[in-house]
């Protein structure tokens, strides 16, 4: 249920729009893999090449092609795409793991292409937070100096980064595992250990790169859950990855999807699920059931209104006017402030749920 | 034979005499270069020579003994023991000595030059693209062919004999340090970069870290083909465990060659044993905790 009400309380108020400042910013962002990257983005840019086009004349991968994405302050934003369409590439972009063809990123105002060698690993340890889908923990450096790593490296002082990491494993829930090694934990263990290790020099960004594919279903779904918990406490700016369109779907605040390196559409879950914009798009969410996602003044028909109904508001989602119709009720009076939008009742719902059945 | 068949018998090039020719020049021309290069070597080989010589037997023995203890436990203590003693009653002692002082010197120098190219090499794809022939030739090379350069170049004796034991013996260093860094998973060395970790951190702090067992292993080959060599090197006059076969089979003295070789097998199990549960050991302080 927590999943349904985090933006269907304000689901625009995350927009960088709305809030003015943005965390991450990508700007056309080119990757192309290969020694011809150049002739072969002047080509791609032209609209002369495709990506199997690009692979034949050229011998490069297009592995990100002309990506444009901003993240706001606090929010979690999902780049969802299956294997090889650029997700993981797109990423390691934000921290400059590699180096872009082409395009500019931004982050907290800053671009990351025109910083030094010394300022980059500042960023690095100090500003962003990574978690890998395989953890990545270090087998041979103990639970605490894996999570004090970043802190290490940036000389921060022993007692003080020893804190650092015990209060880090504590927010995950593994304080006093600080002196035993990666291999004496359970894969979800691991898991909240990496998640430890991005959260202890606090930064403002986290960028978890399909943190939880490989994980168990039931343990994916704890630490999905425990995930968001822990973002509403700190806050931070979550670029997340992710190949699974439920977990999109559960985690961000707005999607973005990929193919072959673009980016076919971005937007909030309802509006991906409700509204896609591409064929492409479509056939994913074809298989996500779209009753969570639609809100009242969606399916609200115009007729007369019982005095005694009961009011809602129009972005309330249809789940919760089911459990209102529940009993005596007859249909829901739908107002915006004092103006009366329309009904839902039993016809609505019906009709809605029949619709989206019909889909699949 | 008609010269279309074969040849060789009417024209052959002088390789032999322009190798002689280069090898000549290169001596007449950089003399000062090569004894200055040799001289470090030199005192170095004469520091640990005095310091394992100057050792009683006794003290030798039980300190190996005790050291071995420690290391990894009784078992290795009582090899070392059996070992060195067999030697000391074979009057093998002193050879033995000046054998070790020799393998170690090697060892030490193969760990100084090879380790940074082994390391280099896994870095750069460009640089162990040269180095690949390189080592593969001086792999296939068998080890006495070496002796002939070293001696035009450095004369002979035990400091000679040194840098003939590193030549051969640094390549397994090389191969393992570079195959070693280049088998560290990926995503553990980006997860060091992701969390600002420069390359010379990410090297002492993940690669070489994980890389260890298998630059261990290494070295434990470099330390047997220096044990090898260290004994073919007898030809150019180094002494020690290799000369007393060498002289036992010029002789045709059988015991001699005997005490000899048995002495070289004895050195060779005790610095095995050790050298490995030197590696066992630091693996298991670090799975500990």
């Amino acid at each position: 249920m927590q999943g349904l009400y985090k933006y269907g309380a304000d689901p625009n108020q995350m927009t960088p729009e709305a809030d003015g400042q943005s965390a991450i910013e990508c700007r056309n962002l080119w990757k192309i893999f290969g020694d011809r990257a150049q002739e072969a983005l002047i080509a791609a840019k032209a609209g002369e090449v495709d990506k199997d086009a690009a692979l034949e004349q050229f011998g490069c991968v297009i592995g990100v092609a002309d990506a444009s994405f901003t993240v706001a302050q606090g929010e979690i934003f999902c780049i969802m795409g299956l294997s090889g369409s650029g997700k993981s590439t797109i990423i390691r972009h934000v921290n400059r793991l590699i180096e872009p063809t082409d395009g500019q990123v931004h982050v907290e105002g800053r671009d990351v292409m025109g910083l030094n060698p010394k300022e980059l690993r500042e960023l690095r340890a100090r500003t962003i937070g990574m978690v890998f889908q395989h953890m990545a923990l270090w087998p041979h450096k103990t639970i605490s100096e894996n999570v004090a790593f970043g802190l290490e490296v940036q000389k921060v002082a022993k007692a003080a980064r020893q804190t650092a990491a015990d209060d880090a494993l504590q927010r995950v829930g593994l304080g006093g595992w600080g002196d035993r090694y990666p291999d004496q934990l359970s894969g979800g263990m691991q898991q909240r250990v990496g998640l430890a290790r991005a959260l202890a020099a606090d930064p403002d960004i986290l960028l978890m790169d399909e943190p939880f594919s490989a994980l168990d279903p039931l343990i994916r779904n704890d630490l999905q859950d425990e995930f968001l918990t822990l973002s509403r406490d700190l806050k931070k700016t979550t670029l997340f990855i992710t190949h699974d369109l439920d977990e999109a779907m559960k985690m961000g605040n707005r999607i973005a999807i990929m193919k072959d390196g673009k980016i076919d559409q971005t937007g909030t879950p309802e509006a991906i699920v409700l509204r896609p914009e591409t064929d492409y798009v479509a056939r994913f969410v074809s298989s996500i059931s779209t009753l969570k996602y639609i809100s009242a003044s969606e399916i609200a028909t115009s007729g007369d209104v019982a005095t005694d109904a009961p009011v809602a508001g129009p972005d309330t989602p249809l789940p919760a006017l089911i459990e209102m119709l529940n009993g005596d009720v007859a249909h829901i009076a739908i107002r915006d402030g004092d103006t009366l939008i329309g009904r839902v009742g039993a016809a609505e719902v019906l009709g809605t749920v029949s619709r989206d059945l019909g889909r699949r | 034979m008609d010269p279309a068949l074969n040849p060789f018998d009417y024209f052959t090039v002088p390789f032999g005499q322009w190798s002689e020719a280069s090898l000549n020049w290169v001596v007449g021309h950089s003399r000062s270069t090569l004894i200055s290069a040799k001289a470090p070597v030199q005192t170095f080989l004469e520091i640990v020579q005095g310091g394992l010589e100057s050792i009683p037997p006794t003290i030798g023995i039980l300190g190996a003994a005790l050291f071995g203890w420690l290391l990894s436990g009784w078992r290795l203590a009582a090899t070392g023991f059996v070992c060195l003693t067999l030697i000391g009653l074979m009057g093998a002692w002193e050879a033995a000595m000046t054998t070790l002082s020799i393998v170690f010197a090697a060892v030490t120098l193969c760990v100084i030059i090879g380790l940074p190219i082994g390391v280099l090499a896994a870095r750069s794809d460009a640089f162990f693209r040269i180095l690949r022939p390189i080592l593969d030739l001086m792999q296939t090379i068998p080890s006495f062919v070496y002796l002939v350069p070293v001696v035009m170049l450095f004369g002979i004796g035990d400091t000679p004999g040194v840098i003939v034991t590193v030549f051969f013996a640094i390549i397994p260093l090389i191969r393992l340090t570079n195959l070693g860094i280049r088998e560290v998973r990926e995503d553990l060395v980006e997860a060091a970069r992701a969390f600002g970790a420069g390359p010379t951190r990410v090297l002492f702090s993940v690669q070489i870290p994980l890389a260890r067992p298998t630059i261990l292993a290494g070295l434990n080959q470099t330390v047997l083909l220096s044990l090898s060599m260290a004994v073919v090197a007898s030809m150019i006059s180094v002494a020690g465990l290799g000369r007393i076969v060498l002289e036992g089979i010029g002789r045709l003295d059988f015991g001699s060659a005997t005490v000899g070789g048995i002495g070289i097998v004895l050195t060779a199990i005790t610095v095995d044993r050790y050298v490995q549960a030197l590696g066992a050991a630091r693996r298991r302080d670090k799975v500990g905790g």
